[in-house]
């Protein structure tokens, strides 16, 4: 009992001498006091510390690798530096390689996920509406999901040869899933109590899937959307492995076996910045396409 | 479609009731939560269903609204029925009009949302997303969405439960209002003695899967916490309930 007096008085006039006894038996107290607060130029100086830090560092990366390459630490031949890849580049637009390419690329690509995506969105939302559906589609797909669709290239080969509709196959193959799986869990993740007021409201099957189900699920739709682009691009570098006579995968096998290193370095520096664009599209599809989900910190 | 005569249908003296149950029973894993119900309620009637917890109160509601279906007896309701839910189920993708009007689009649909959002208040809220409401704001959004279908039978589940009491206040007179106006007969369920007395014109008490008590409220509306017959009522029902008036008394 006095351990706690003496505690009330010490929490009530914190300059006093805190006796001896709080610390080694009874409450323990904190100080949740804020402390001095940092000066307004401390915290500018801090916003512009993470400003420069994030454009500095990759630069820093960039100048050291310049430099161990200039100095010769690096051979040449294993990792070009950034200025001969960007000389590789100038070539590659100099002699028409680079706009011939990115076409015939992004055709691939773009093909096989518009048949994929729509396979896998048809099938999900057969599964996920109707129960039939999701019997008849639901086990085979989960089955086949787990085959790496790398796997199944030599037998693509085998069933379609090596031209062009072996290249879209791969990639609408490893597109379907997905989006199936994506588009079946938003139709199903719908909440049932908003499908029952849509009952109660006197909704038919058809409204409530149209004006309840399809806008709710499509936060989820999308996000298979966006996974499925990100899939045809890694299914379009595998695809392009095959006996390509055109697009990226053409200029890296070509570069490989010219021994150019600056340009297979290149070549996959396109593939990254296809990825980049791939994902900024989503996101300003997502955000045109989902008015009312609060915007979320985009980096 | 809501018929557009709803009202003027029940007043014929052919149709005296608006809902009517004869022995209705409904039971889950053997558990009797519905015995041999019958209930009668005239059109315009404002009834409360007051009970504890597990003794049938949501189970009727879901049976009056059509969402479940009796194991025996009848059960007859108006066509165009409307609930209020504890939660207010807005569709999140859709905005706060199209909400109200739901499953129905174009120009003579957005009037009618902009009328019932009038009634309750929110006519500046049609464009919003339900997801900028707060929790009184998205409820009301909900009891308009109810009342434009001009419903014969409203079935409100505690949908005030989850409201702080100030706001509930106000909720309880919108209630008042909407109903004077329009008229439908009205099932509350709640757990609040208050809120029954204050709004009812009747209150059934559920005790094991039977209605225990019936008591008309004989007070004009709107009510005085205060007067004297309300405090015996509240008294009354809540020995019902099994709340000793000493417990009651906060």
């Amino acid at each position: 009992m006095t351990d706690i007096v003496s505690l009330a008085q010490y929490a009530l006039s914190p300059k006093q001498e805190a006796p001896a006894a709080p610390q080694t038996k009874g409450l323990v107290l904190v100080d949740l006091t804020p402390r001095a607060r940092t000066s307004h130029l401390s915290a500018a100086w801090q916003v512009w510390r993470g400003r420069l830090l994030r454009v500095g560092s990759p630069l820093a990366i960039l100048l050291v690798w310049q430099i161990a390459s200039g100095f010769g630490f690096v051979a040449p031949e294993v990792l070009p530096s950034p200025l001969d890849i960007i000389a590789a580049f100038r070539e590659l637009i100099a002699m028409g390689d680079l706009q011939s390419a990115l076409p015939v690329s992004l055709y691939r690509s773009l093909s096989g996920l518009a048949i994929g995506g729509t396979i896998g969105l048809t099938i999900g939302l057969f599964a996920g509406l109707w129960r039939v559906g999701e019997e008849i589609f639901d086990a085979p797909l989960q089955m086949l999901r787990t085959i790496p669709f790398i796997a199944l290239v030599p037998l693509f080969i085998t069933w379609f040869g090596i031209d062009e509709s072996a290249k879209i196959v791969v990639i609408v193959a490893a597109t379907i899933f997905p989006m199936y799986l994506n588009t079946y869990a938003g139709v199903r993740g719908v909440d049932p109590k908003l499908t029952e007021a849509a009952k109660v409201f006197g909704l038919d099957a058809r409204q409530t899937t149209l004006h309840v189900i399809l806008p709710t699920a499509l936060p989820s739709i999308l996000l298979g959307l966006r996974y499925a682009a990100g899939v045809a691009l890694l299914a379009l570098v595998v695809a392009e492995q095959i006996n390509a006579r055109s697009g990226i995968g053409y200029i890296l096998n070509n570069a490989n076996m010219n021994q150019r290193s600056d340009i297979i370095v290149a070549g996959i520096i396109v593939y990254a910045v296809l990825g980049i664009a791939t994902d900024l599209v989503m996101r300003v599809i997502e955000r045109i396409a989902l008015p009312w989900r609060p915007k979320l910190a985009l980096a | 479609m809501p018929l557009p005569d709803q009202r003027a249908s029940f007043a014929r003296p052919a149709a005296p009731a608006a809902v009517l149950l004869k022995d209705v029973s409904r039971s889950f894993a053997d558990r009797a939560v519905l015995d041999q119900i019958n209930l009668t309620i005239r059109p315009g009637e404002f009834v409360a269903v007051l009970g504890p917890s597990g003794t049938g109160k949501t189970t009727l509601l879901r049976l009056l609204a059509g969402l479940d279906q009796v194991d025996a007896g009848s059960i007859i309701v108006p066509a165009v029925r409307s609930v209020v839910f504890q939660e207010p189920r807005l569709v999140p993708a859709k905005r706060v009009w199209e909400n109200v009007v739901l499953g129905r689009r174009g120009a003579a649909a957005r009037a009618r949302a902009g009328t019932a959002l009038t009634e309750v208040g929110l006519a500046g809220h049609a464009d919003a997303w339900p997801s900028t409401l707060s929790g009184g704001e998205a409820q009301r959004v909900a009891l308009a969405r109810a009342l434009v279908r001009e419903p014969g039978l409203l079935l409100l589940d505690e949908p005030f439960a989850a409201l702080d009491a100030l706001t509930r206040i106000k909720m309880h007179d919108l209630v008042l209002q909407l109903w004077q106006r329009h008229h439908p007969a009205v099932v509350l369920v709640t757990h609040d003695v208050d809120e029954a007395i204050l709004l009812a014109d009747r209150i059934l008490v559920l005790s094991n899967g039977a209605i225990g008590v019936e008591l008309p409220v004989g007070l004009s509306k709107p009510r005085d916490r205060a007067d004297p017959l309300f405090a015996a009522l509240r008294a009354q029902l809540l020995a019902e309930l099994g709340v000793g008036a000493s417990t009651a008394a906060h």
